[in-house]
């Protein structure tokens, strides 16, 4: 089990009232599973990615992220368990604008101070297909190479889990197709991926969806 | 761990943005280069002090009759400064070096049909190295020469040039009040030094001033040479108490003569110099922080502008240390360049001030280190709060930033 969360509750303070973004969530998923969070917004499925990723703590609850709990880890411990257990790949690439894709890519390992950090970068961006393109940058890219860029990125440091939000949301059906493409692959490959949407047509490619509503989790499907 | 790489994204952003970052750095550039042309400027005042003191002559003190008056009028007797005072200085107070009686005179000097009005000295042999003068070309007098008063004269260099233009005159005969002197020697130029100008004098034998030309039996000024600087206090203390007796002045009434110390006018001047040099020092030290204010503003205009940069920076790892070594890096790359620009105009603005003034300006490698590193320490002062506000950013927040 790489990810296992009981009873999740986060709340937010939006003026006088407080609203209850999560309200107890608890699953489970497998080492090497591909999986969709689904939800409409404000359903809370951009704040469980937040918890997921490390990027935000629970208020309570329990988050235990490939045999660590994480739920109350201080800001440093955190920000290493981002770089060492998870890859980001966002709706609008998010790669820095004056790196070109080999320094985006490299720089996950620099923050870990790894060595070998060019080669790895290079191997992360042959296995997307970007390799002849590694020293453009993100100006000079189309929006489907600068997602393989940040997905070369995500992979780079070898990650327990890849946390896509909205992936395919700022691409044209075709281009999104093959990012789509490229996780299945990643998965085929062994690699655990979770995919936060709100459109079925990518959710309905991953084996296993969870519809999220009012911060609780109504259904999941394709569970064997 | 990633130093290079964040000095490589700190100046590649700085080059983006060219127009603001000289902008941001002008502030830096106007203060360094202050600090740098400045303390030139005080420094080169200094040294020019100190050279023109030098060239008086070296642990010189100087006795002049009458009592350091009011406001520089002198009072009292000016006749009562003998010839044997001065042999007495020589033989009775330990730590003199050399003495050289002194009277003076302003005189008509002629040399054929052209004439011209000078300071005519009469002194010893030892009036010379006193007083720092070095011979040119020619001679000095001789032990000999004085004793029988030869009618013999060492001339200043501008003195030769008004009455003999190109030609040497070593070897000339002139006429000083009627009376002729060869010429047997020139003094080396020290430069003008305002009221009395020590290249336009005529050194004589004493012997011959007085008793010949000016028909004296006193002397103007007696130059004494210590031995070395660090008893030329307890010197002058000797010489007045000398004197006081051998002039037979009562208890209580004041010296009828007064003696310069070269020591007293150096730390006078000094004192001036370090005065004009923290001064100069301070308003280009306030600039320096108006530049560091400057800086400052533009680092929280790129900590907003990059909130997004920070947000995947921290997504994908950076600790809150990294964040603020980059902008504090960034901070220090930008004031360290506006510095090390700010110390080549600084040098440019010295070299011109002492080209096109008659200021002496003078560059010390010590200002130089000392405005660069004080630029660097501006750059982390008012680097940090931009950094930390960077650094404290939550990334969620962060990310979402438009």
């Amino acid at each position: 089990m790489i990810i296992q969360t009981q009873s999740l509750i986060k709340t937010y303070r939006l003026g006088e009232s407080q609203v209850l973004a999560l309200n107890g969530i608890d699953f489970q998923v497998e080492e090497g599973e591909i999986v969709a969070i689904r939800g409409s917004s404000g359903s809370g499925k951009s704040t469980l990615m937040h918890i997921l990723g490390c990027l935000d703590r629970p208020d309570s609850g329990i988050y235990i992220l490939a045999g660590e709990d994480v739920s109350k880890l201080s800001s440093n411990r955190l920000a290493e368990i981002r770089n060492r257990n998870i890859g980001f790949v966002f709706q609008n690439f998010n790669l820095l604008p004056r790196l070109n894709a080999l320094e985006n890519v490299e720089l996950p390992l620099l923050y870990a101070g790894a060595s070998e950090a060019k080669d790895r970068a290079k191997d992360a961006l042959k296995i997307v297909g970007l390799e002849a393109r590694i020293h453009h940058e993100p100006a000079q890219l189309s929006g489907g190479e600068l997602q393989r860029a940040s997905i070369a990125r995500a992979i780079v440091t070898d990650p327990d889990i890849i946390l896509a939000d909205e992936p395919t949301g700022n691409l044209d059906t075709k281009t999104g197709e093959e990012i789509m493409a490229i996780f299945k692959q990643l998965n085929a490959h062994g690699r655990t991926i979770i995919i936060v949407t709100h459109e079925s047509a990518v959710a309905n490619r991953c084996r296993r969806q969870i519809h999220i509503r009012d911060g609780k989790i109504i259904n999941q499907q394709g569970r064997e | 761990m990633l130093f290079w790489t964040i000095i490589k994204v700190a100046l590649k952003s700085l080059f983006t943005n060219k127009l603001r970052t000289f902008l941001a750095m002008l502030g830096i550039i106007i203060g360094v280069g202050a600090v740098i042309s400045m303390l030139a400027l005080g420094a080169g005042a200094q040294k020019r002090v100190m050279e023109r003191i030098a060239s008086m002559g070296i642990n010189l003190l100087v006795i002049h009759p009458g009592q350091r008056g009011f406001r520089g009028v002198m009072s009292g007797t000016s006749q009562r400064l003998k010839l044997a005072d001065a042999k007495a200085i020589l033989e009775q107070v330990p730590g003199v070096y050399q003495v050289a009686p002194v009277v003076r005179g302003n005189s008509q000097l002629k040399y054929f049909n052209k004439n011209t009005r000078s300071n005519v000295i009469g002194s010893s042999i030892t009036y010379l190295p006193v007083r720092n003068f070095q011979i040119e070309k020619g001679r000095s007098f001789t032990e000999g020469e004085v004793k029988r008063m030869a009618r013999i004269a060492i001339i200043g260099p501008m003195t030769s040039e008004n009455l003999f233009e190109e030609t040497s005159p070593v070897g000339e005969t002139i006429k000083i009040k009627g009376i002729n002197f060869s010429i047997i020697g020139i003094t080396k130029a020290k430069g003008s030094r305002g009221r009395h100008n020590p290249d336009d004098q005529v050194i004589i034998p004493y012997t011959t001033a007085m008793k010949q030309l000016f028909g004296l039996d006193y002397l103007h000024e007696i130059d004494i040479q210590a031995a070395d600087n660090a008893t030329l206090n307890r010197v002058q203390e000797e010489i007045k108490v000398l004197l006081g007796r051998r002039h037979r002045l009562a208890e209580g009434v004041p010296d009828d003569f007064h003696i310069h110390n070269q020591a007293e006018i150096v730390e006078t001047a000094s004192e001036v110099s370090r005065t004009f040099t923290i001064l100069l020092g301070c308003i280009a030290g306030i600039s320096l922080l108006v530049g560091g204010i400057g800086i400052m503003n533009i680092m929280l205009v790129t900590v907003t502008e990059r909130t997004r940069e920070i947000g995947v920076r921290k997504a994908i790892g950076a600790k809150n240390r990294d964040i603020l070594l980059q902008f504090l890096i960034e901070a220090i790359v930008l004031s360290a360049l506006g510095g090390i620009i700010g110390v080549v105009l600084g040098i440019g603005a010295a070299q011109m001030i002492a080209k096109w003034t008659q200021f002496l300006t003078f560059t010390k490698f010590s200002t130089i280190l000392l405005a660069l590193s004080f630029s660097a320490a501006v750059g982390i002062f008012f680097g940090y709060y931009p950094a930390r506000r960077a650094a404290l950013l939550d990334p969620i927040e962060a990310l979402r930033y438009e």
